[in-house]
């Protein structure tokens, strides 16, 4: 099976460094799965959770809340502006980043950034349902 | 000639003051360990987001709309200087090196008849640099509460710089702090992170590449370009955070050895004078004995 290598780094940490089959990432025009010799992209991410699949039936998945992927055919590297295993991830977490957003949506001042963060906020409502769960 | 229990309590008072210095060594060792590992856990990101960032800024087709971030304001007259120092002293010449480097800078500007404005991280910096440019430092952030440096903090404090930017405040800003090399090699270092440094298209591979965007390079640009400020500036809190303790460290071991060498010395005139005295008393009942 082709495998790409990947980097997922957080400003911290690097947090994930290997060779991978594809890799699913909530990019602002939706999710995108990502397979070796894909087209050079850079992408804007969205909170939302990256699922790692390293082929050999195995998959790692990562909430991040946001950030940039750069993609390219032969290298994959996702600049993560914050992330944590979902195994970590809590509910508290989740509750933290939805008032963040909550605010950004009282303050936002145009129509497409109000949009946008209702968008995000919704997503993160989502997800906090099926980390409950 | 000092007495014998003036001695005493010089050795003894030594004594005190090593058992400090030795304990303030070993807390710097184990700090410096961990500051030293957060300080190369975040070299990969500043590495990619540079990267990125120069493939970006080589993508932009003209400089024309470019982010004022990328590009600056076309003028070089107000210059801000931001100076990362520590918090504390007792770490040899670390603090004093890093401000120096600031001060030169500051100077030659002010002579070439250019404004400067100082940005002061670090309560040390602040202290040194209100002698001779009090009016002109227009910020003190200090970083003394905070126990382990996170993201957040490098995001505030680009934040503000950022509001400075737009305000006009400045055209230039230069971030100055510490790059860690070793334990005891630390190396002041100045580096302009507005207008965006950005590096050239570095191997033709990459820049063979052409890139899809998603959104549109300028929406990238436009939150990658305060990110990439807040990387920078968390990079150098890291370094300088580490480098740090490195100058602790080595200052408080120097601190010890010459401890060690002022005990040494001082137990030595003291034995030296004890035995002066009791030679002198023999001497005395000797010949009192004698003269009897």
């Amino acid at each position: 099976m082709a495998t790409v290598p990947l980097e997922l780094v957080a400003p911290e940490r690097l947090l994930f460094s290997g060779d991978v089959a594809s890799v699913i990432l909530p990019s602002v025009a939706g999710e995108m799965q990502v397979m070796p010799g894909h087209a050079p992209v850079i992408a804007v991410l969205e909170p939302g959770i990256i699922t790692i699949d390293s082929g050999a039936g195995s998959s790692q998945r990562l909430f991040v809340r946001g950030g940039l992927a750069e993609i390219r055919p032969d290298n994959i590297s996702i600049l993560a502006d914050y992330a944590v295993p979902v195994a970590e991830l809590s509910p508290e977490v989740l509750d933290v980043e939805i008032t963040s957003v909550e605010t950004l949506v009282a303050s936002a001042t145009s129509d497409a950034g109000r949009m946008a963060a209702s968008t995000r906020l919704m997503r993160l409502t989502e997800l906090r349902m099926q980390v409950l769960r | 000639m000092p007495s014998l229990k003036d001695l005493r309590n010089r050795i003894a008072s030594v004594k005190a003051t090593q058992k400090i210095t030795k304990a303030m060594q070993m807390v710097a060792a184990a700090k410096l360990r961990r500051a030293q590992m957060a300080a190369e856990a975040a070299r990969p990101y500043g590495q990619r987001m540079s990267h990125v960032l120069a493939n970006l800024a080589n993508a932009m087709p003209s400089r024309e709309g470019a982010p004022r971030l990328l590009v600056g304001t076309g003028l070089a007259e107000t210059h801000l200087l931001i100076v990362c120092t520590g918090e504390r002293g007792l770490c040899g010449a670390f603090n004093s090196a890093i401000v120096r480097l600031a001060r030169e800078r500051a100077n030659a500007l002010i002579a070439e008849g250019k404004r400067v404005k100082f940005f002061c991280v670090g309560k040390k910096g602040y202290d040194q640099l209100r002698r001779n440019f009090a009016k002109d430092i227009i910020e003190l952030i200090e970083l003394r509460s905070v126990r382990v440096l996170g993201f957040e903090h490098a995001e505030d404090i680009a934040q503000k710089i950022i509001g400075l930017f737009h305000e006009g405040k400045f055209d230039v800003a230069t971030l100055f702090y510490s790059r860690f090399r070793s334990v005891i090699a630390q190396v002041p270092t100045a580096q302009q992170i507005i207008p965006a440094n950005v590096e050239a298209a570095d191997d033709g591979e990459v820049a063979g590449l052409v890139y899809d965007y998603e959104p549109d390079e300028e929406e990238i640009l436009n939150t990658l370009l305060p990110r990439n400020l807040a990387v920078q500036i968390f990079g150098a809190l890291l370094e300088n955070n580490a480098s740090f303790y490195g100058a602790q460290m080595s200052a408080m071991d120097n601190a010890t050895r010459n401890a060690g060498e002022m005990i040494k010395k001082q137990t030595q005139l003291y034995n030296r004078s004890r035995q002066a005295m009791i030679t002198k008393e023999l001497i005395e009942i000797i010949s009192g004995a004698e003269a009897v």
